[in-house]
């Protein structure tokens, strides 16, 4: 082979070698420079609606939404044919919730149990990130409720003594597309309670998940414990509640079964007589429809 | 001496065809998609996109992060990630293939090109052919397009009870201003 074939071979394969170079895929750049660039995302969908089932959930109202909730319980299974197993009676709370911010949001709501009305703060503290720098989501929650239910033989109750507290830490993590958990820490204050062996201040903690087994359907459940020694005078017991999640637009449905008839805090975490084993168990559902009342501005105009 | 002339004359053939790499590039590129129907309108923007152009060899490449779309409405943005794009599993969308057309990078104009190449979104891949503009504006390339989009191409299944508030082909604008960096 002479210097020229040579030399023409060579100057080819440089040809070939730098035709290759050109083709390293744009994308590959594009996706190192994402990668490069990553920044902090939070973990959207802990739970699909604000209640787990009678408690409430780290998720809030965006800024400017507003959620319309309708948590109504018939009355108890084990009330007899008579009653039809708990369907001719119920018991209803309507809410309106808020979101003042993406963080805060505030809620009204007025239920039949009782007649109670009530108002609640829900503050998001931490947000779970998707990477593993804050493995949890944490919201603080305080509910004042007040009971406007008339008592004729004790005359002696204003709103201060009808008037009750909670505080409540949120703490929950969505530990993968389908499971979710939450622990909430509770903190009940009564200004009037029946005995004096009763506690004013009563500590109960809410243990409740969901599992996601379609896109748009969970079964949940919740367990809240109150420890004994702290309500003596009348029977309580830790609600238990089961539920079943159908998400429509901007519609989440709940079908809920639970030995609690009263969906507030300060009701049902350190009230509920009942018991699952005796068939005081009440079937119900929580619907809740979103509204936006707040139009974003568009990025960039059309 | 021929084979020289040869390789010469080879390397002068080949050289045009090979243009050198030229890359123009943005992290803030906007891609947006639109559905009008009689009951509800959808928006959805993000400036947020990674975009390439190799001006020499006239490819083109886009990658944006599904989660940056901002909807008006935060819980169709959380239903677009949770139920329909699936951005847990798949974040990205991207898009990667190349134009045609002339672009003179020395004279600043707008310039018609046809951008051909793949659309992967939520694992599946379509090949797709778009009309667009590149604009050659002081040192800069903007590109803009605007094309349809069917959800059902890309694997994204919609129920029956909210699919007549989405329509069946969204319309998706992109405009990106790419720059030597």
């Amino acid at each position: 082979m002479t210097k020229g074939k040579i030399f023409f071979v060579f100057i080819c394969i440089i040809s070939a070698t730098s035709l290759r170079a050109q083709d390293k895929d744009l994308l590959n750049m594009l996706n190192d420079s994402m990668s490069a660039h990553k920044s902090k995302t939070y973990v959207t969908g802990t739970f699909k609606a604000e209640y787990i089932i009678n408690t409430q959930t780290v998720e809030s109202p965006a800024a400017g939404n507003l959620n319309f909730v309708i948590q109504h319980r018939f009355g108890q299974l084990n009330s007899g044919s008579y009653n039809f197993f708990g369907l001719d009676n119920a018991t209803l709370r309507l809410g309106l919730d808020y979101g003042i911010t993406n963080d805060l949001d505030i809620g009204i709501g007025r239920s039949s149990y009782l007649k109670t009305f009530d108002m609640y703060l829900k503050y998001k503290l931490l947000k779970q990130t998707e990477s593993s720098s804050m493995p949890v989501s944490i919201s603080v929650l305080g509910t004042v409720t007040d009971f406007t239910e008339e008592e004729p033989t004790e005359t002696y109750l204003n709103t201060k003594y009808r008037t009750a507290y909670s505080a409540q830490l949120l703490i929950a993590r969505k530990f993968s597309r389908t499971l979710s958990l939450q622990v909430t820490p509770t903190y009940l204050h009564y200004n009037l309670v029946p005995t004096v062996n009763d506690k004013n201040d009563v500590f109960a903690v809410g243990l409740g998940g969901r599992y996601k087994f379609t896109n748009r359907m969970s079964i949940d459940a919740e367990y809240d414990i109150v420890p004994t020694g702290q309500v003596v005078s009348t029977p309580v017991h830790n609600s238990l509640s089961l539920g079943w999640d159908i998400e429509t637009g901007g519609h989440v449905f709940q079908l809920v079964f639970s030995n609690s008839q009263s969906m507030l805090p300060t009701q049902f975490l350190a009230q509920t007589p009942g018991t699952w084993g005796k068939g005081d168990i009440y079937f119900g559902f929580n619907i809740s429809r979103n509204f936006n009342l707040k139009k974003k501005q568009s990025l960039k105009p059309q | 001496m021929k084979f020289i002339i040869a390789a010469v004359v080879c390397v002068a053939l080949i050289r045009p065809a090979t243009a050198y790499s030229q890359l123009y590039a943005t992290r803030n590129g906007f891609v947006g998609f639109y559905s009008k129907t009689a009951m509800e309108d959808i928006k959805a923007e993000n400036n947020q996109a990674y975009a390439i152009i190799d001006a020499g060899k006239k490819n083109i490449a886009f990658a944006v992060l599904l989660k940056g779309f901002v909807f008006p409405k935060e819980l169709m943005q959380e239903h677009f990630n949770e139920n329909y794009v699936e951005s847990d599993k798949y974040p990205k969308a991207s898009f990667s293939g190349a134009y045609t057309g002339d672009v003179p990078l020395d004279k600043d104009g707008v310039y018609k090109v046809v951008v051909k190449g793949n659309l992967t979104l939520h694992n599946t891949t379509k090949a797709v052919e778009v009309p667009g503009t590149i604009e050659v504006k002081a040192g800069h390339l903007l590109g803009v397009a605007e094309f349809k989009v069917k959800p059902e191409d890309f694997n994204i299944s919609i129920p029956g009870v909210v699919r007549d508030k989405i329509d069946k082909e969204m319309t998706v604008k992109v405009n990106i201003d790419c720059s030597t960096k």
